[in-house]
C-alpha cells in the first residue's frame, strides 16, 4: 500500500451531534475545522469544485444559537455535508461537472438539499462528479479528476466520485451523490464508504441536473450504516415538485438498521459470482455472507439468468432518456454559449459541439440513434420490454429472499486511465449495479474488507421496493460483522 | 439488430443532436457506436413480443405508486431577475438569440 494516503474516519453523528448540543463543540468551529482540512487535502485530491463558506458559516451560527438556548435540535444539526454538483444549491455554482454550466448559479434550491439544511446541516461546498454523472471513475469531469483517498494513483469510482471521496477523506461527515446506473453504490465501493441508493422515486429529483429520469435517484453517503440512515430519513419523502416521488411513508431508517438480522433470509445469485470477478473480491464477499450466517440470517443461493442483459438494457434507456434531457442546453437560457456564431442552429451546435465531454458526446450520439426513426423499436422498446422482464426476475426473487448480496462491482479501485481509452470496457464496471438501477429497487454498499493491496472492498446488499430498512439492516450486520474482525486482528497482530 | 453504424448514419445523426463532429471525433465516434452496438445487440436473443414495455419503475406493484397530481394552480414562478442574471444574452424582459428571420 501507498504511503501516500488521506483516509480519515468521520465522527459519527451520535458523537458529534451530542458535543454540539451540549455546547462543547460549536458548528462555527466544527466547519471551520473542516474548511481547514479542505484546504489540506482538495489540492491533491481535487473533491470540492466551489466551497459555499458564507452560507455553512450563517447556518453553523443558527445552529449554536439554538443550542445555546437549549432549544431542540434538528438531526443533522451542525453536522458538515458537501453536496454533488449535479444537485442544484441557490447562489453556488452548478456544473454537473461540465464546461457548458461553468459559471451558472441556480436561482434555488434542491429538495434533497433544502430538507438537509432544514433538518440542521451544515452545506460546505459542491462536490466534483463525472459531467452530467455519466461515468465510472470520475474521469469524465471537465474540470479534472477526483483521485481516490486510499490510494490517489486510482480511482474514487463515479459518477458520484467527489462525494464518496469526501467521506472517505473525512472532508465531509456525509454527502449527497445521485446512482443513475451504479454511480452511488460503486465510489462508495471504491472508497470504503457507506452509500444508499434508495427506491426509484423515494427520494425527490427536483433540483438534480436530470441524466436519465427514469433511472435517477439521489442518496446519502456517510462512514458508517447508521449515519446514511438517518441521513436517508431526512431526504426521503413525497414532494409536490416531482410526480414521481411517492407517497408511501418513511420510515425511521436509522432505527430500522438497529433491528438485527436474525431469520433473514438473503439471496446469493449465482450470476454475480462469475467470469471477470476479481479472485480476492470474491474472497471479500464470501467472508461477509459466512459473517450474515453466524448472524443468524438463512443463505440461500439464487439465480437470476436475465443479469447479462443488464448492461445493454442500461445503455439504451439511459442514452435515450439523457439525448433528450440534454438537448436543453443550447446556450440560450443558461451556461455556455460559443461566442462566434452567424445563425441559431450554428449557435446550438458550437455551444454543445465547446460545451459537452467525449463521453457525454457519445451518450447523446447513442441515444439519438437508438430514438431515431428505423430504429426506435429495435432499440428503445425493445430495451423497455427486457428491462421489464429483470424487474419482474427481481420481484419474484424478493418472494423467496428479504434481500439479495452481491460484490458492488468486480474489481477494486482501478488506477486513473486504465479504461478511459475503451468506453464498452469502462460501462462493464457498471455490471452488478446496472440492474437494481433497471428494476427501480434499493440498495446499499457497505465496506467489506479490502485487498492485500489494501484497496476497499464493497458488498451490495438489495431489497424490493422500499423496504430500505431491510438493506439498512443486512448492512449494519455486516458492518459489525468487519468491526469485530478488524478488533480480533489487532488482537492478534 | 446487427444494423452497422456508418459515415453517413453518424453525420446525420450528430445534426440530429445539434452536435459538430470533427473528422477524427466522428472516426472514433464510428468506431465507439458499433463496438456499443454490437453489445446491445445480444437483446435480440430475447424473445419479447409478449411483453409490454416498463417505462416507469413506479406502475410495478409494491414500488410505492406515484403522488396525486398536484392541483392546476397558478403559482409564483422563479423570480425573472435572478433568472435572465444566467442567461447569455437577454434584453432583461426576453432571451436573445442570432437573428432567425431576415427582413
Amino acid at each position: 500500500m501507498t504511503t501516500e494516503t488521506y483516509v480519515e474516519k468521520p465522527k459519527t453523528l451520535s458523537e458529534l451531534r451530542e458535543g454540539i448540543a451540549s455546547g462543547r463543540v460549536k458548528a462555527a468551529d466544527l466547519a471551520a475545522n473542516y474548511y481547514a482540512r479542505i484546504e489540506k487535502v482538495n489540492p491533491r485530491l481535487n473533491i470540492y469544485l466551489s466551497l459555499t463558506k458564507e452560507r455553512a458559516l450563517e447556518q453553523a451560527a443558527r445552529v449554536d444559537a439554538t443550542a445555546a438556548k437549549g432549544d431542540p435540535l434538528g438531526p443533522l444539526a451542525g453536522i458538515p455535508v458537501g453536496i454533488k454538483d449535479v444537485l442544484v444549491m441557490r447562489g453556488a455554482p452548478a456544473t454537473a461537472g461540465s464546461r457548458i454550466l461553468k459559471g451558472y448559479h441556480p436561482p434555488y434550491d434542491a429538495t434533497a438539499v433544502g430538507r438537509l439544511e432544514a433538518a440542521g446541516a451544515v452545506l460546505l461546498g459542491k462536490l466534483n462528479c463525472d459531467e452530467f454523472a455519466m461515468g465510472s471513475s470520475n474521469e469524465n469531469s471537465a474540470y479534472g479528476p477526483v483521485c481516490n483517498p486510499v490510494n490517489p494513483e486510482r480511482v474514487p469510482g463515479g459518477s458520484s466520485g467527489g462525494s464518496a471521496a469526501a467521506v472517505a477523506a473525512n472532508i465531509a461527515v456525509a454527502s449527497l451523490g445521485t446512482d443513475t446506473g451504479g454511480s452511488i453504490r460503486q465510489p462508495a465501493s471504491f472508497c470504503g464508504v457507506v452509500g444508499v441508493l434508495p427506491t426509484y422515486g423515494r427520494v425527490s429529483r427536483y433540483g438534480l441536473i436530470a441524466f436519465a429520469s427514469s433511472l435517477d435517484r439521489i442518496g446519502p453517503f456517510a462512514g458508517n450504516v447508521r449515519d446514511a440512515a438517518t441521513l436517508l430519513g431526512v431526504i426521503a419523502g413525497h414532494d409536490p415538485c416531482d410526480a414521481t416521488s411517492s407517497p408511501a411513508p418513511v420510515a425511521d431508517y436509522a432505527a430500522e438498521c438497529d433491528k438485527g438480522v436474525k431469520g433473514l433470509r438473503i439471496g446469493v445469485p449465482a450470476e454475480y459470482f462469475g467470469k471477470g470477478l476479481d479472485p480476492e473480491v470474491r474472497e471479500r464477499i464470501e467472508r461477509g455472507i459466512a459473517a450474515l450466517k453466524v448472524a443468524g440470517c438463512t443463505i440461500k443461493p439464487i439465480s437470476l439468468p436475465l443479469t447479462r442483459y443488464a448492461i445493454p438494457t442500461y445503455y439504451v434507456v439511459a442514452t435515450a432518456e439523457a439525448s433528450a434531457n440534454l438537448a436543453r442546453f443550447d446556450g440560450v437560457r443558461y451556461g455556455y454559449r460559443s461566442p462566434s456564431s452567424a445563425t441559431l442552429s450554428d449557435m446550438y451546435s458550437h455551444s454543445r459541439d465547446e460545451g459537452f465531454g467525449a463521453e457525454v458526446k457519445r451518450r447523446i450520439m447513442l441515444g439519438t440513434y437508438a430514438l431515431s426513426a428505423g430504429y426506435y423499436d429495435a432499440y428503445y422498446l425493445k430495451a423497455q420490454q427486457v428491462r421489464r422482464l429483470l424487474a419482474e426476475e427481481f420481484l419474484r426473487a424478493f418472494t423467496d429472499v428479504d434481500a439479495i448480496v452481491t460484490p458492488t462491482a468486480p474489481t477494486p479501485a482501478f488506477k486513473l486511465g486504465e479504461k478511459t481509452s475503451d468506453p464498452l470496457a469502462m460501462y462493464l464496471a457498471d455490471i452488478y449495479t446496472v440492474t437494481a438501477s433497471l428494476a427501480g429497487i434499493c440498495g446499499v454498499n457497505v465496506p467489506c474488507g479490502a485487498t492485500k493491496a489494501g484497496l476497499p472492498v464493497g458488498m451490495q446488499v438489495l431489497a424490493a421496493h422500499l423496504q430500505e430498512g431491510t438493506a439498512l439492516r443486512v448492512a449494519r450486520a455486516v458492518e459489525a460483522a468487519e468491526i469485530q474482525g478488524s478488533r480480533t486482528q489487532d488482537a492478534i497482530g | 439488430m446487427t444494423a452497422k453504424v456508418s459515415v453517413e448514419d453518424v453525420k446525420r445523426v450528430a445534426e440530429l443532436a445539434h452536435l459538430e463532429l470533427t473528422p477524427a471525433e466522428s472516426r472514433s465516434m464510428l468506431h465507439d457506436l458499433n463496438a456499443i452496438l454490437d453489445h446491445i445487440a445480444q437483446l435480440g436473443e430475447l424473445d419479447t413480443s409478449a411483453v409490454a414495455p416498463l417505462a416507469q419503475v413506479s406502475e410495478l406493484e409494491g414500488a410505492g405508486g406515484e403522488g396525486l397530481l398536484r392541483k392546476d394552480a397558478v403559482l409564483p414562478s422563479l423570480d425573472r431577475v435572478g433568472v435572465m442574471a444566467e442567461a447569455p444574452e437577454t434584453d432583461q424582459v426576453f432571451f436573445k438569440v442570432p437573428k432567425v428571420i431576415e427582413r
